[in-house]
C-alpha cells in the first residue's frame, strides 16, 4: 500500500507543530522520519493515526484521499502503530492483548480465543517473532512486548506500520533483532515509517531517510550519507561528535567499593560482591544490558537500598548504613537514571527542583523558614549557566522537555562542591544537542579532579564518556577494562563472557591483524551519537 | 454571600484574608429565637450521612494508580472550576426550590400578568439564605441587622481548622478521612482540662488549647506512624478510627469523669470560664476568639507549606515521593509529621466547639464538622487561603440554612443539596467547562506539539 502525505499542517494555537509536510511511504520500503525531540515527528504520526485531525493537507492511501476520525478508522484502513510506550494490558496474556478491541466471537458472543491463538502463532512463526501467545504480558522482557505490539498490528491485517522510537527501551541485541523483523515485513512488502533520532540505526535500516525540523521538512537523505551530514541536518547546525576530551588526570583513588552486594525481596543477589575503585579525575562508566544490577548499585550507594552489605568508602568515610541526607551531605552529586520519577518534582517550579536536596541549607534556608527570593535568584543564575530553555524559573519543571529537565537535574547536582559524581543513563531520551552538553558537563566534571562514574546501558555513551569501563552481568563484575577496548568484546562482555575470552573470541574472527580492533573502536566512537 | 467569597480562593493566597473578618462594629441585643436556631445548626448537621465524600476516598485507595492522580486532579484542580462549580450547584439549587415551591407554581399560572410575584418567590429563599447569613436587613437595630454574619463566622470557625488538617495531609499526598476522629480527640483532651483543672485567666484556656491540639496529634500521627511503618493505608485507618474516637467518646460520657454531675444525659461538665474564648463581641453574639485562632491557623498553615523548609518536605513527597527520597528527604518522618499536624488542626477546630461555641463535650461535638472539612478543602483546592473561604462559604451555608427555613418553609436540606451539587461539580470538571464553553477542544492550546499537547491544552484552555 502506498501512502502519501500532502502538506500536512498542524497547528496548537501559534505553534507550529507540522508545517506543509510531504512525505511518500512506498510499499516493500522502510522511511525513516529523523528528528529532535520535539521536532513534531509524533505530532505528524498522530495525525496520520487519526489521533489528531491536520489543520490543513490531505492523506492519500493509493492515491484516494481519505479522512480517519479516530484511530479505529485509521486501523481499518490499514495502518498500524507501535506506540513509544505500549499500550498493553500487563495482567492480560499476549493472545488477550492481541484480540482487545477486535475479538473474534463464536456463536453466542463467546470470545475465540483460539483463532486469535492460531493468528498469533501463524505470524510468529512467519516472521520468526518467537511468542508464546498464552504467555502473561507482564511477564515479558521490553523486546517481546513490542513484537506484541507489532503482531496487534499485523492481526489486523496492516499494510502500513509506524514505529515511533521503537528502539528508544531496548537494548543493543534487542534493537538488532528488531531491526531483523523489519527487514523481513519489508520483504513482504509492508510500507514502515521508521521514527528514530539515533543514527546509526536509521542509516542501518533505511531506504529513504526524511529529516524533520521545527515541523518542517528539512531534507531527504540517502542512509548512505554519513552521520556528521544527517546530525547537522537534524540539528540545524554543525554538530561535534566526537566528545574533546584529554587524557585524565588522576589523582588518589577515594571512592572505594568493596564486596558490595545487594539482596532483593526474592532473596537473588541482584548485585553480586562488587570491588572497584574509583580515582579522582577519572571516569569509571559501568557498562551492562538493562537490569543487570546497576540500578540496585547506584541505589545502595546513594543509601535507598535496605539490603545492601560490604563497603563504600568515599575519603575513608563508610557510605553504607547511611540516611541519603548524609550521602549527599558527604559531597556525592548523583544523576538518578529516571529523571522524571527520581530526579525531579514534575510539578515543583524550576526554583523548588534546584534546591530538591538542598532546601535546608545555607543560604536557602535557615532554621525552619526558607528564603525565597535566594532561592529563585539562585535558579536564575543557573537557567543561565546550564542553558535551560524556558520562559521563566516559576515553571513547573514537568513542562520542559526531556533534555532541558536533565539540565536541572545536572544543574542542582554539579552546583555545590563534589567528592563524587554519580550519574545514571545520563542522555536518555534527550536530543543530539543535549547529549552534547550533558556529555561536556560531565568531563568538566572530571577534570575538576572528581571522581565520576556513569551508569548508561548506551554503549556509544559509555565508550564515549569512560576513562575505564567496568562490565556488570548479572550483577556481577565481567571485568574492568580500558576505554579503547573494542565494541565487539565489550558486547561480548555484557552477555557475560569474561575480557580475556571475549578479546580471544574476537581475534579469532577478525583474523589475523591485531590492531583491526581497536582502530574500529575508535571509528565507530566517532561516528555515534 | 456565596457570590462574594467565592473569588476570592482565586486570589493568589495571602493579602484578602486578614481584613475579611474583621466586620465588627457596635451591636446590641440579639433576637432569643436566632439564638436558639443557631444551636440547631450545630447538630442538624448531625443526620448528613457522610457517605459521599468518603466513597469517593474508597474508590481511591482501591486503585492505588490512576485513583490516587484523579484525586490529585480533583484536589488540587483549577480555581475557575470551583468558582463555576459553586454558581452552578446555586443555580441548579435555585431551580430545585422553584420547582418544588407550590408558590411559584401559583404565580406561574399568571407570569405574563405580573412576573414580578413570580421572580420574587423564585428569590425569596436565597435572598433569606443571604439575610440569615451575611446582613439581617430586616432588623431592628445594627445588632440584630449583622448578627448572621458573626454566626457565619462562629459555623465557619470549626470547619476552616478542621478543612485546614485535611488540605495540609492532601498536599502531602495523604487522604485525611479522619478529621472527625481528630476533632473529637482535640475536644475531648481540651474539654478535660477545661473543667477538671482551675488554672488562671489566659493560662488556663492556653493550656486547653495545647492539650487539643496534642489529642488531635496523637489521634492524626498515629494515622501517620502505621502508614510509615507498616504501609497501612491511611483512609481506612482514619475510618476506622473514627469510630473508635467516637464511641470513646460517647463511652467516657457516661463515666463520671466525665459525665456531668447530677445529669443523666451524656454531657460533660461546662468548661471553667478561663477555659472558654472570649466573646468577640459581647455576650449577645456567639462570635468568639477561636475564630483568630482559626485566622493565625490559616496563616500558619500558608506559611508551614509555602515558605518553610518542612512544608517544602512535605510538597515534595506529596508531589513525587520517589524524587523527595532521592533527594534525602525522609518520607517516613514527613508522612508522621505531617499526619500528626493535621490531626492538631483539626483538634484545633474541636477546641473551637467545646472552649467557644457549646463551652461543654457532648456526643455531638463534632456533628459533621470532620466530613465537611472534606468537601471544605475540596472547594478550597487544598490551599490555606482557599480553605479559609470555602469554610466560610460553607458556615454561611449552614447559618443562612436554617433563616431560610424559618422564613420561607423551604427545606433546610436544600443547603445540603447545594453543597453536594459543588462536590459533584467540582470532581467533574470537564462538566462544569463544557457547560460553561470552556472546552479545551474549542479553545486551542496554545503550546507544546506532541502527546504531552493534549494534556497542556487541558489547563490552558480552563485558565483562560
Amino acid at each position: 500500500m502506498k501512502l502519501e502525505l500532502r502538506g500536512i499542517t498542524k497547528r496548537f494555537g501559534s505553534l507550529v507543530a507540522n508545517d506543509h509536510i510531504d512525505l511518500v511511504v512506498e510499499p516493500g520500503q522502510v522511511h525513516c522520519l529523523l528528528g529532535e525531540n520535539g521536532a513534531g515527528k509524533s505530532t505528524l504520526m498522530n495525525v496520520l493515526y487519526g489521533l489528531y485531525d491536520p489543520t490543513e493537507g490531505e492523506i492519500l492511501i493509493d492515491g484516494k484521499p481519505v479522512v480517519f476520525k479516530d484511530p479505529g478508522q485509521a486501523m481499518a484502513a490499514g495502518i498500524g502503530m507501535v506506540h513509544q510506550h505500549f499500550m498493553l494490558i500487563p495482567v492480560f496474556t499476549v493472545a488477550e492483548n492481541v484480540a482487545l478491541g477486535n475479538e473474534t466471537t463464536k456463536t453466542g458472543g463467546f470470545l475465540d480465543v483460539e483463532a486469535t491463538r492460531r493468528r498469533i502463532r501463524q505470524i510468529s512463526d512467519q516472521y520468526g517473532f518467537d511468542v508464546d501467545p498464552d504467555a502473561m504480558v507482564e511477564d515479558l522482557p521490553v523486546g517481546v512486548q513490542q513484537r506484541v505490539e507489532i503482531i496487534k498490528a499485523l492481526v489486523r491485517d496492516a499494510e502500513i506500520l509506524i514505529l515511533d522510537e521503537p528502539t528508544a527501551v531496548l537494548t543493543p541485541q534487542e534493537t538488532d533483532e528488531l531491526l531483523d523483523i523489519i527487514r523481513q515485513l519489508k520483504r513482504d512488502g509492508k510500507s514502515i515509517v521508521f521514527i528514530s533520532h539515533k543514527l546509526r540505526e536509521v542509516k542501518e535500516i533505511s531506504d529513504i531517510i526524511t529529516v524533520i525540523r521545527r515541523g518542517k521538512v528539512v531534507g531527504q537523505a540517502e542512509p548512505t550519507a554519513s552521520t556528521t551530514e544527517l546530525a547537522s541536518a537534524m540539528v540545524g547546525r554543525a554538530v561535534r561528535l566526537t566528545l574533546e576530551k584529554g587524557a585524565p588526570r588522576t589523582g588518589d583513588v577515594t571512592f572505594k567499593v568493596r564486596n558490595l552486594t545487594v539482596v532483593n525481596p526474592n532473596g537473588q543477589r541482584v548485585v553480586d560482591g562488587l570491588s572497584f575503585d574509583i580515582a579522582k579525575g577519572e571516569v569509571l562508566a559501568i557498562a551492562g544490558v538493562q537490569g543487570n544490577g546497576q540500578t540496585e548499585l547506584t541505589e545502595a550507594i546513594l543509601g535507598v537500598q535496605p539490603h545492601a552489605s560490604g563497603s563504600v568508602t568515599l575519603d575513608g568515610e563508610e557510605l553504607l548504613g547511611r540516611s541519603v541526607k548524609q550521602v549527599l551531605g558527604a559531597g556525592v552529586g548523583f544523576v538518578p537514571e529516571d529523571r522524571t520519577v527520581h530526579g525531579l518534582v514534575g510539578t515543583f517550579s524550576i526554583s523548588e527542583n534546584m534546591i530538591l536536596d538542598l532546601y535546608d541549607k545555607a543560604p536557602f534556608a535557615s532554621g525552619l523558614g526558607m528564603k525565597p527570593s535566594v532561592i529563585s535568584e539562585n535558579a536564575a543564575k543557573k537557567v543561565e549557566e546550564f542553558d535551560v530553555r524556558t520562559p521563566s524559573v516559576t515553571a513547573a519543571v514537568g513542562t520542559l522537555s526531556g533534555g532541558n529537565q536533565q539540565k536541572v537535574v545536572l544543574a542542582r547536582e554539579l552546583s555545590r562542591p563534589l567528592r563524587l559524581f554519580i550519574a545514571s543513563q545520563p542522555t536518555r531520551g534527550l536530543d543530539v544537542g543535549s547529549i552534547e552538553f550533558v556529555h561536556k558537563r560531565v568531563i568538566a566534571e572530571r577534570d575538576h579532579g572528581t571522581p565520576v562514574m556513569i551508569v548508561s546501558t548506551e554503549l556509544d555513551e559509555v565508550v564515549q564518556l569512560a576513562d575505564r569501563i567496568a562490565v556488570l552481568y548479572r550483577g556481577r563484575l565481567v571485568g574492568i577494562v580500558p576505554a579503547t577496548t573494542s565494541r565487539d568484546v565489550l558486547g561480548l562482555m555484557m552477555a557475560g563472557v569474561p575480557a580475556e575470552e571475549a578479546e580471544a573470541s574476537v581475534k579469532a574472527h577478525a583474523g589475523t591483524n591485531p590492531h583491526a580492533v581497536p582502530e574500529a573502536a575508535g571509528r565507530e566512537g566517532e561516528s555515534d551519537v | 454571600m456565596s457570590e462574594k467569597t467565592t473569588p476570592e480562593p482565586a486570589a493568589p493566597a495571602g493579602k484578602h484574608a486578614a481584613k475579611e473578618p474583621a466586620a465588627d462594629s457596635p451591636m446590641q441585643a440579639s433576637p432569643v429565637e436566632d439564638v436558639a436556631s443557631g444551636v440547631v445548626i450545630d447538630t442538624a448537621g448531625g443526620n448528613i450521612p457522610p457517605s459521599a465524600v468518603p466513597s469517593s476516598s474508597q474508590s481511591g485507595s482501591i486503585r492505588p494508580g490512576p485513583g490516587d492522580s484523579l484525586l490529585r486532579q480533583i484536589f488540587t484542580g483549577n480555581a475557575m472550576v470551583s468558582l463555576l462549580s459553586v454558581v452552578l450547584a446555586i443555580v441548579l439549587g435555585g431551580i430545585l426550590m422553584a420547582v418544588t415551591n407550590p408558590k411559584v407554581a401559583a404565580t406561574a399560572g399568571y407570569f405574563f400578568a405580573q412576573p414580578g410575584d413570580l421572580l420574587t418567590e423564585v428569590f425569596r429563599p436565597y435572598a433569606a439564605l443571604v439575610q440569615g447569613s451575611i446582613f439581617n436587613w430586616a432588623g431592628t437595630d445594627t445588632a440584630a441587622q449583622l448578627y448572621p454574619i458573626t454566626e457565619t463566622l462562629t459555623v465557619s470557625t470549626p470547619l476552616i481548622c478542621a478543612g485546614l488538617g485535611v488540605a495540609l495531609a492532601f498536599r502531602a499526598g495523604l487522604f485525611n478521612i479522619g478529621a472527625q476522629g481528630q476533632i473529637i480527640f482535640g475536644a475531648l483532651f481540651g474539654a478535660y482540662i477545661g473543667f477538671t483543672w482551675h488554672l488562671p485567666v489566659g493560662l488556663h484556656l492556653l493550656v486547653v488549647i495545647v492539650a487539643g491540639l496534642i489529642g488531635g496529634a496523637v489521634w492524626g500521627g498515629v494515622v501517620g506512624l502505621l502508614k510509615a511503618r507498616t504501609g497501612a493505608h491511611e483512609v481506612i485507618v482514619t475510618i476506622m478510627l473514627n469510630y473508635i474516637a467516637n464511641f470513646l467518646l460517647l463511652f467516657l460520657l457516661t463515666t463520671p469523669a466525665f459525665q456531668r454531675k447530677g445529669s443523666t444525659n451524656p454531657i460533660s461538665p461546662f468548661l471553667d470560664q478561663n477555659a472558654l474564648f472570649p466573646e468577640l463581641l459581647g455576650p449577645q453574639f456567639r462570635l468568639h476568639a477561636g475564630f483568630l485562632v482559626a485566622v493565625l491557623a490559616t496563616a500558619f498553615v500558608w506559611w508551614l507549606l509555602n515558605r518553610s523548609t518542612v512544608g517544602f518536605e512535605f510538597r515534595a513527597v506529596g508531589a513525587n515521593a520517589s524524587a523527595a527520597q532521592t533527594a534525602g528527604i525522609n518520607v517516613a518522618r514527613s508522612t508522621i509529621l505531617v499526619m500528626a499536624i493535621a490531626g492538631a488542626l483539626a483538634g484545633l477546630a474541636g477546641i473551637t466547639q467545646v472552649s467557644g461555641t457549646e463551652k461543654y463535650l457532648s456526643g455531638g461535638v463534632a456533628a459533621s464538622i470532620g466530613f465537611d472539612a472534606i468537601t471544605v478543602a475540596l472547594l478550597g483546592r487544598s490551599t490555606p487561603w482557599g480553605t479559609f473561604f470555602a469554610g466560610l462559604l460553607f458556615g454561611a451555608f449552614r447559618a443562612g440554612g436554617v433563616a431560610m427555613q424559618a422564613q420561607t418553609q423551604t427545606p433546610i436540606d436544600i443547603v445540603l443539596v447545594i453543597q453536594s451539587l459543588i462536590v459533584l461539580f467540582i470532581a467533574a470538571p470537564p462538566l462544569v467547562r463544557a457547560i460553561f464553553g470552556l472546552n479545551p477542544r474549542k479553545k486551542k492550546p496554545t503550546q507544546g506539539g506532541t502527546a504531552g499537547s493534549k494534556a497542556s491544552g487541558v489547563k490552558s484552555g480552563a485558565a483562560a
